[in-house]
């Protein structure tokens, strides 16, 4: 049964469609991202959710119970915005505070349910400290207790670590993770980086031009991209033109040297698409030359000239001795390794 | 070597600034310090000015209940303005801020308008407006039923709030409009996810936060208002003299000089009192917002 309902969403700016068909079921307790690039629809989507924005067609439903008619002020959701949007005038207590000021929570209650609040965040002892005496991280925080206070039915993120560094905004992701799964609270988390939609999600929503690409786990969106736009969207991928030979029997797969088995279904001109972390260097298969091979510490990165294109491959650094530049190689992968899309690549 | 460049980087600051210092120091401290001298110098009818050190103009301005009602209608004035243009230009303001483009800049002119036209001609407009019992105004006023007898806007402190509040109104609107740039947008949006109705919002998260706004636009117009000519001289007209206009009157009707300086000075130190003073009082108060 689903929690929170998006029954073919859309939403026009004039002539513009921005969100088009959007139809998704979240379940209770579910981790959920948004992913795309910058205005594929999702923080539209998002402010949607939130009551900000009107939908143009289509429902949004929360426990079954229409959102259409109640105000932002009432839905109950909590959102950390990409800006934090603090209150400046107020200490970090009464920025968390005031949700529970406007729900009429006891003042005992709410001074009780703040500290923890703040706790829970780990910034115990920065009750007083203004906003903006505080650091990026300190104030995201911030931010996530002032959501989390209300328990909130959803909790939706925008783009919430975007403004932090590297380390930190990894720090932040565990962190997140680890809170959401500690209380259970329905999250929607909007976000353009891959890696912070997959180590977090339990699903992801990838989205292209305001409309759904896919719908899927981490490891399916991933592993099994249903779109062009998604595999190369979610971390690198190696497409190559194939064909299906019919003329053998039975029928194959051939990409360059590199031939297979073809999958049932399919015929004449198809793409090809693997992971570069799936390719191998081997005695059959693509050949090619390798241009350039950097060391990544645990990985090798080649980029290699195949006869079907360019080429990624990635190793793990298992110590063993491998190609150098200018190496003629083959470029070998299992055929569960792939995925084949019907027509040319882009 | 490093001790030369010292000397030099100590240096340049002065050389550049010098051209702007020197015109600062020639046509303001000079003039102004000559005002202060003045106003200590005695004058007589027959015997003019006699450049003597003496105390006179001070004890009179001091003694003389006269300067005191001067003084006090001044900035009685200055405050009324001030709270008229903090009332409706902080909404305007805001307002102004939600509109769409195209709208925002045409209000925007409009708001502007007053700074863009001749005090007098303004003052003057205000004064065809006002003009006696069937002046424009009050010929509306009474057709709409609000008042049954005219209300006296020509020659009375009412008429010059209303008059200075409209010229005024552009640095209010202005100074708030900079403190609302300042908000983030999502503020609002924060505050609403929260549960806080329209009227919470304002009061609670977007008044605290242009409050300095509106105190700076404050400093100007009450300034400003304390020390302007054209619109009380023509809307209050001879009898009702404020500061400015009594020392116009002092030095160009009497030719008492000395004491219009005095006049002057006494004017100019309350305003930089009161302006300073209520400056450093915003900045502690709303350190956390400044920043």
């Amino acid at each position: 049964m689903a929690y929170l309902e998006l029954d073919r969403v859309a939403k026009q700016f004039g002539a513009q469609t921005v969100v088009d068909d959007f139809s998704l079921s979240v379940g209770k307790g579910e981790f959920i991202s948004f992913l795309g690039p910058s205005g594929c629809g999702k923080t539209t989507t998002l402010q949607m959710i939130a009551g900000f924005l009107d939908p143009t067609r289509g429902a949004i439903r929360l426990e079954s119970r229409d959102l259409a008619a109640i105000p932002p002020a009432r839905r109950g959701l909590g959102i950390v915005f990409q800006s934090y949007a603090l209150f400046p005038h107020m200490t970090a207590a009464e920025n968390v505070a005031f949700g529970l000021e406007m729900r009429k929570v006891p003042r005992g209650e709410r001074a009780e349910r703040v500290r923890a609040a703040l706790a829970m965040v780990g910034l115990a002892g920065y009750e007083d400290r203004h906003p903006r005496r505080m650091s990026g991280g300190q104030q995201q925080r911030v931010a996530l207790a002032r959501a989390l206070v209300i328990k909130p039915n959803v909790l939706l993120l925008d783009e919430p670590l975007s403004n932090l560094d590297a380390k930190l905004r990894e720090e932040m992701q565990i962190e997140l993770r680890q809170i959401q799964r500690t209380i259970g609270t329905t999250t929607i988390l909007v976000t353009h980086d891959q890696n912070e939609a997959m180590s977090l999600s339990d699903r992801i929503v990838v989205m292209s031009q305001g409309r759904i690409e896919q719908i899927g786990t981490p490891q399916e969106t991933y592993e099994k991209p249903a779109s062009a736009f998604v595999s190369q969207f979610l971390g690198k991928t190696n497409d190559f033109p194939g064909t299906i030979d019919r003329v053998v029997s039975p029928t194959q797969l051939v990409a360059g040297s590199w031939r297979a088995p073809a999958p049932a279904g399919l015929g004449g001109q198809v793409t090809v698409s693997v992971r570069p972390e799936r390719i191998g260097f081997g005695e059959t298969g693509l050949s090619a030359k390798i241009i350039t091979r950097v060391f990544q510490g645990n990985h090798w990165l080649f980029q290699c000239d195949s006869e079907c294109g360019p080429a990624i491959v990635i190793r793990q650094n298992d110590g063993k001795p491998q190609p150098a530049e200018g190496d003629a190689v083959r470029l070998t992968w299992r055929p569960e390794d792939m995925s084949v899309r019907a027509g040319a690549s882009a | 070597m490093s001790m030369a460049a010292d000397e030099r980087n100590g240096r340049a600051p002065w050389a550049l600034a010098a051209p702007a210092l020197m015109l600062f120091v020639g046509v303001l401290l000079i003039p102004l310090a000559m005002t202060v001298m003045l106003s200590f110098h005695d004058w007589g009818q027959y015997k003019g000015i006699e450049p003597v050190f003496i105390l006179k103009n001070w004890r009179e301005i001091a003694t003389d209940p006269y300067y005191a009602e001067m003084f006090g209608r001044t900035f009685r004035i200055a405050i009324l303005t001030t709270l008229l243009t903090a009332l409706l230009g902080a909404p305007e303001a805001y307002i102004l801020n939600r509109m769409d483009g195209r709208w925002k800049s045409f209000f925007l002119l409009i708001i502007l308008g007053p700074l863009l036209i001749s005090v007098v001609a303004r003052t003057l407009g205000w004064a065809l407006l006002f003009g006696g019992n069937n002046g424009l105004v009050n010929k509306l006023l009474m057709s709409a039923g609000v008042i049954r007898f005219p209300i006296p806007f020509m020659f009375t402190e009412t008429g010059m709030v209303i008059a200075l509040a409209h010229v005024m109104m552009p640095f209010m609107v202005l100074s708030v409009w900079a403190a609302l740039q300042r908000l983030d947008p999502q503020i609002e949006n924060a505050a609403m996810s929260l549960g806080a109705g329209p009227i919470t919002t304002i009061r609670r998260i977007i008044m605290p936060q242009i409050m300095p706004g509106v105190l700076s636009g404050a400093i100007i117009v009450f300034s400003l208002s304390a020390s302007a000519f054209a619109t009380p001289a023509i809307i209050g007209g001879r009898r009702l003299k404020v500061a400015a206009t009594l020392a116009y009157d002092e030095f160009l009707n009497t030719l008492n000089w000395p004491l219009g300086a005095a006049v002057a000075t006494l004017l100019l130190v309350a305003l930089v009192l009161i302006v300073v003073g209520s400056n450093a009082l915003i900045e502690r108060r709303y350190a956390e917002v400044f920043r």
